[in-house]
């Protein structure tokens, strides 16, 4: 056959010439759609299109839920007053079931199939990381509120912005507070429980050090595959330590079921607190049995309704508008969100244009107002000035208890025994 | 020492409550040579259904099961009437098939009803315990596990004592000796798989009231389930049951004694020496031709 193009040699090379000339075409066609659309100056009356993965199952669906409700709060908001850069937003959501494999699929439907101009951040650590070397590839801006675990920071992406505040030392004030209580009232033991996750351990890992450091003795200590779905050997082995102080490196479905586990075996520690799980509000609430078994239960997060920030009061109130319910019931996976469209939005307002490359310029340089608090990135992506906070079930309510200059109520300790 | 008697009688107890929901699926298999991998869904059904009666109704979770159970048992029936008797060739492999996407159609179903919050049946019994040589064994595990062997005894019976079970066990022996012998066998297989579904509706109660779940809460029991039904033999009862207790048994205690990470593995390697053993399972085939 070989020998058939040889003896024809102009033939062969017209058709390597007509693939070549092919093949510089595709490239050009995809080099300008992968970078999305530039100022969008050609059809300025279409929407813009945003990918965006949400977990609508799996292990982070209230999260997932929540998270979307964000979305679609700060898109409803900026269509309402004319869109962004005239242009009305449009959001194009896809589920990832918690899943990392579906989570890398969708972000490559988005750019590739759908031709999104833009795409944000999923839900949770584990998921962000891959999602955003997927954008990395095609040159995306990807601006995330729920992934703040530090191996997201490691992995020398320059098109990463994390709007949310790193996780590793959201546990510092609470252990500062453990350590400052006197002698006489001081934790001697703790115990810890976590996930094998990216979010949870390290969150966990750092304070139990600063707590062993301190002097309180570690009588308990498990990592677990973020696939368990039965906890009570881990809870039975944290209430069979007698632990003073609990640490739990949990989700919502974990946070649950050792709250109950705790209930059932009539355990009441000093003070328990966990990474996540009791910030989901009524979705936490709920499954235990009501607000009230959630007295004393502290965990941290970036924001909370009373907060005086950017847009937030207004964010609460539309939230209200929209979805019902009472402010203390609003997840902080919204806020997260609804923070990342605001950083989107300054940024594309500023320099009036949604062409990724400008963007990522834009967002290393710039600082920016959301619910949370002021954003600004560093080289890595983290968010330099974001705040965290120390919360705390109060009375059926979420209150900030840490630190003090950000406090509305002071921490209630020890945790009273459970209902 | 105390933590691995803890970690063995909760074992015991939460086993029950898998046997429950493995019990259906296994009856299903010995008779009609299906595998119903909508089984984890159809548990997670009975467990909205249970919380609806109590949410909307306060009907109390164990008086509710008079009414889930029945309703449970009809829509089995109906599955099998429009789902399954229309297969007629490659029926095991095509069931499969049938039952992943009605597995599918329900999941999606309850999640636009309920949403994908997680949701947890309550009543006095889910919190409260009792102390029992030093540790406290909660009530609703305990009344779980009496559910299990209440139900199970019943469906014992009913297999073994009556006449319609005599064709039930006669169509698990060999579906077309049964027919040639008069048995309906589709309305054997028909009212077996309402059984199935009716055990799935008890089970998703006891899984609702100690555990959090929503509509995904399925994949990871359909997984368990399978393997339980595979250790203890498929078509067994009794394997059913000895498995669920087991698997959750060794996966408790090497928590426990080990660490977390391990208790699945544990489990699967023993699963698989005991295949490599006997391949039927725990009591598999051997318990069937002993009928």
């Amino acid at each position: 056959m070989i020998g058939r193009y040889l003896s024809r040699p102009r033939t062969f090379l017209n058709s390597i010439c007509v693939l070549i000339v092919a093949l510089v075409a595709l490239s050009a066609c995809g080099s300008s759609t992968t970078n999305g659309s530039s100022s969008g100056s050609n059809q300025p009356k279409t929407p813009i299109k945003i990918g965006i993965s949400v977990s609508l199952s799996g292990d982070f669906s209230a999260d997932g839920k929540a998270e979307q409700e964000g979305y679609e709060l700060w898109a409803k908001e900026i269509n309402k007053s004319g869109g962004l850069l005239g242009r009305q937003v449009q959001l194009d959501f896809a589920s990832d079931a918690s899943s990392t494999t579906q989570v890398v699929t969708n972000y490559q439907k988005f750019i590739t199939v759908d031709h999104d101009d833009l795409v944000l951040g999923p839900y949770s650590t584990l998921l962000t990381k891959p999602a955003s070397v997927v954008a990395s590839r095609y040159g995306y801006a990807f601006i995330e509120g729920s992934g703040g675990g530090p191996s997201v920071f490691t992995q020398g992406l320059t098109n990463l912005f994390a709007v949310s505040s790193p996780v590793v030392s959201q546990l510092n004030d609470f252990t500062s507070y453990i350590l400052s209580l006197p002698p006489s009232q001081r934790p001697t033991t703790a115990a810890y429980a976590t996930e094998d996750d990216p979010f949870t351990q390290p969150m966990i890992d750092t304070a139990k050090a600063a707590l062993e450091q301190g002097g309180i003795k570690t009588v308990f200590y498990k990592v677990y595959p973020a696939e368990t779905t039965d906890y009570t050997p881990i809870a039975q082995g944290v209430i069979a330590a007698h632990a003073q102080l609990v640490v739990l490196g949990s989700m919502l479905p974990d946070a649950i079921a050792y709250v109950q586990a705790f209930r059932q075996q009539h355990y009441n520690p000093e003070a328990l607190v966990a990474s996540a799980g009791p910030d989901q509000g009524s979705s936490f609430t709920g499954p235990i049995g009501g607000s009230n078994v959630a007295e004393g239960i502290y965990f941290p997060n970036g924001w909370y309704p009373g907060l005086k920030t950017f847009q937030n009061q207004q964010m609460v109130q539309d939230y209200i508008a929209t979805y019902g319910g009472t402010a203390d019931q609003i997840s902080a996976d919204t806020a997260e969100a609804f923070s990342v469209g605001q950083v989107l939005e300054e940024a594309a307002n500023k320099i009036h244009s949604i062409d990724n490359a400008k963007l990522i310029a834009e967002l290393h340089s710039d600082t920016f107002q959301t619910v949370q608090g002021p954003a600004k990135f560093n080289e890595q992506g983290e968010n330099t000035v974001a705040e965290t906070a120390i919360f705390q079930w109060q009375q059926g309510n979420v209150v900030p208890v840490l630190p003090p200059d950000q406090a509305t109520a002071t921490p209630e300790f020890p945790k009273p025994n459970w209902p | 020492m105390g933590l691995i008697i803890e970690a063995i009688v909760t074992g015991i107890l939460t086993g029950g409550v898998y046997a429950l929901m493995s019990s259906g699926l296994t009856l299903i298999f010995g008779v009609m040579d299906i595998i119903n991998i909508a089984q984890g869904i159809l548990v997670i059904l009975g467990a909205y259904l249970s919380y609806v009666l109590q949410q909307q109704l306060h009907i109390d979770l164990f008086l509710g099961l008079l009414i889930t159970m029945p309703v449970m048992f009809g829509f089995g029936v109906l599955i099998e009437f429009v789902f399954i008797r229309p297969l007629k060739r490659d029926r095991t492999m095509l069931s499969l098939l049938v039952m992943y996407g009605l597995a599918l159609v329900i999941e999606g179903v309850l999640n636009l009803i309920f949403s994908a919050d997680l949701v947890q049946l309550q009543g006095w019994y889910t919190t409260a315990s009792f102390n029992v040589a030093g540790f406290y064994l909660s009530y609703i595990y305990v009344f779980g596990f009496l559910l299990a062997v209440v139900l199970l005894a019943g469906l014992y019976w009913l297999v073994y004592r009556t006449k319609f079970g005599f064709s039930l066990r006669a169509s698990m022996q060999n579906r077309v000796a049964a027919e040639l012998i008069g048995i309906d066998v589709e309305r054997v297989s028909a009212i077996t798989f309402g059984i199935g579904i009716a055990l799935a509706a008890a089970g998703g109660m006891a899984f609702g009231a100690t555990n959090a779940f929503d509509a995904a809460s399925s994949y990871d029991l359909i997984s368990r389930v399978l393997a339980i039904i595979i250790f203890g033999g498929m078509g067994s009862l009794s394997g059913a049951l000895i498995a669920s207790v087991g698997m959750l048994v060794v996966e408790d205690v090497t928590s426990v004694v080990w660490s977390p990470v391990w208790a699945s593995t544990v489990f699967f390697i023993l699963l698989v020496i005991i295949l490599v053993v006997r391949p039927q399972g725990l009591l598999g085939q051997a318990e069937v031709r002993k009928q």
